[in-house]
């Protein structure tokens, strides 16, 4: 008898303990239960959106991709469909975009952590990069149009996406690379100077390389944002489906027009109709999409361990 | 060499200055001919009749704002909950393998999003509905809202853990189990944070142009939830193709272009506004 009531009393608390609920009224034991569950549900939701996303557009996209679809022209002729043509121009316009805005960004970023004194000028400077990285891709589609189709002359062009793309990326790489030039140590810096050396040498030697994996961070999230772009590279940049004159003779480097991947897909979807080869051009764009993403996870990891 | 960075800085302001100076300069022809209220409140958007076309814009901006809260009232709760099961109540495993997940859904273009809406939704939506075609705004609804919930869930996220653990453990020593210290403690001191998040969910929203102009229709309705509709940004997008340099059509388009601009400013002005807040 002893024994047992010595037993309960010992083991009660350690059972409230464990449940946590015995001292709650029933509406707080709901309300707790309640709102975990929906917690759950919420991220079950979300995770399964994404796998049913990725599942359905793998099983209706795998089956149409080939090598021929991958490593070929359209051809009329022979009736069939390829998107080499858009890998390229996808390629292109990753080259040609990072190309302009990665000196601008980065020389930006210097700008404000190495040599701004104006408190004022580096506050304007950074509004106005939040304000680009606000404004839609419609809107620059709509001013690069403007800007270099019209007033330049370029016509639909890849080089005028790229510029416009350029507009719309600037603001990433500043960001990026400001980040990781703030994680560079004051002290590399007085060393450098305390030996005497200018600073732009400095910069050039001792505080870009100490900062280089954030520049590459910014640089694939760039490249991330400008393969999943496709209003500006659309209106823009054009759609047209046969090999680009760029690759053809690179003196046509002004003029060439064609579509990416994306643009490929929306041409695909909704001017044609043709839904088996957009889910395979789904399948390459959500590999790219997928490798972009594990190579910025990788560069971010190298930052953080600085 | 100073001068040289410096004008790469000044680069980001000129960009800004060049958008707004070509958005107003060539936003505002068409507006001064058609006249300010009746490009913003007519009602008929009829670009394409020759003898009498019609040049009111008042569909659109409705549109957009309803297409807008629609998806904000879907995207928020589920983004907010996944967030706070992501900060507070997920196994540290489970966090981490459920996090690169919400990165990848980020990551994927929004034709995609469009393209699945396309074949998935459109059909659901004509069957359920008993519609003729299922090119509706609330297809266009649940298109964004999916597309605003990554960003809603990693801003808030960032948020809630920045919540000091301190306010955490006094409620939790205080009696409170751990969702009533979640909901009702770690939740409102991360208020501006999640604010931000539901601005920036408006942004991206209201600013989405390629996905929804596959889902939603493109007729120039007033909005309702099973009516095919048009959106300010679509508006611009779908007749950007084919209008003619110079024509009135053409010049309107800028003008939409521009109340487009004017609203992301607003609400660009409000999330900086928040984010000070909270820095504070």
């Amino acid at each position: 008898m002893e024994g047992t009531t010595v037993l309960t009393a010992q083991t009660a608390p350690a059972a409230e303990r464990r449940t946590g609920a015995s001292a709650l009224s029933r509406g707080r034991r709901l309300y707790d239960t309640g709102l975990r569950s929906l917690l759950w549900l919420s991220a079950g939701l979300t995770c399964a959106l994404l796998l049913a996303l990725i599942g359905y557009i793998l099983w209706r996209g795998v089956p149409q991709l080939s090598w021929e679809f991958l490593s070929t022209a359209e051809s009329v002729r022979r009736g069939t469909l390829g998107i080499l043509p858009a890998l390229a121009n996808t390629l292109y316009v990753v080259v040609v975009t990072l190309a302009i805005a990665l000196p601008l960004g980065v020389g930006a970023a210097v700008y404000l952590t190495e040599y701004a004194e104006h408190h004022r000028l580096v506050e304007g400077i950074e509004f106005a990069s939040e304000t680009l990285s606000g404004i839609p891709s419609i809107l620059y589609a709509l001013v690069g149009y403007l800007a270099f189709c019209k007033t330049l002359g370029l016509g639909y062009s890849l080089l005028a996406a790229s510029m416009t793309l350029a507009m719309m990326n600037l603001p990433t790489i500043i960001r990026t690379t400001q980040e990781s030039l703030k994680t560079v140590p004051q002290s590399y810096r007085e060393g450098a100077l305390g030996l005497g050396s200018g600073k732009w040498h400095m910069i050039r030697t001792v505080v870009l390389p100490g900062s280089i994996d954030g520049i590459v961070t910014g640089c694939i999230l760039a490249v991330g944002r400008i393969v999943g772009e496709s209003a500006v590279l659309l209106y823009v940049g054009g759609m047209g489906g046969s090999m680009n004159h760029f690759f053809a003779s690179p003196d046509k480097f002004i003029h060439s027009s064609g579509a990416t991947l994306t643009v490929q897909l929306y041409v695909f979807a909704k001017e044609r109709a043709m839904m088996d080869p957009a889910f395979a051009v789904a399948v390459v764009l959500l590999v790219l999409t997928f490798g972009i993403n594990l190579a910025a996870k990788a560069a971010g990891k190298r930052l953080r361990q600085k | 060499m100073q001068l040289l960075f410096f004008l790469c800085g000044f680069v980001a302001v000129a960009f800004v200055l060049v958008i707004t100076g070509y958005l107003v300069l060539s936003g505002l022809p068409a507006i001064r001919q058609v006249g300010l209220f009746r490009f913003l409140l007519g009602t008929t958007w009829d670009s394409a009749n020759q003898t009498n076309p019609q040049y009111g814009i008042l569909p659109f901006i409705l549109t957009s704002i309803y297409g807008t809260a629609g998806a904000i009232l879907i995207g928020v709760p589920v983004g907010f909950m996944t967030a706070m099961f992501l900060a507070k109540a997920a196994p540290p495993r489970l966090a981490a393998l459920v996090r690169p997940a919400v990165d990848l859904l980020a990551g994927i273009p929004s034709v995609v999003y469009g393209m699945v809406g396309m074949v998935v939704l459109l059909p659901a939506i004509r069957n359920l509905f008993h519609l003729p075609a299922g090119d509706t705004l609330l297809a266009a609804i649940l298109v964004l809202a999916v597309m605003i919930l990554p960003s809603i869930i990693s801003v808030s996220e960032t948020a809630l853990r920045a919540v000091p653990r301190e306010y955490e453990e006094a409620s939790l020593a205080l009696g409170a189990t751990e969702m009533e210290t979640y909901f009702r403690v770690t939740a409102p001191a991360a208020k501006s944070g999640i604010t931000a998040a539901v601005v920036l969910g408006v942004g991206r929203a209201i600013g989405e142009a390629m996905a929804i102009m596959m889902v939603a229709g493109n007729a120039a309705n007033l909005p309702g939830l099973l009516k095919s509709v048009k959106f300010l940004t679509t508006a611009v997008a779908s007749e950007m193709s084919y209008a003619a340099d110079g024509s009135l059509q053409k010049m309107a388009l800028f003008s939409i272009g521009l109340v487009l601009f004017l609203f992301i400013m607003m609400i660009n002005v409000l999330l900086n506004w928040v984010l000070k807040r909270e820095k504070e």
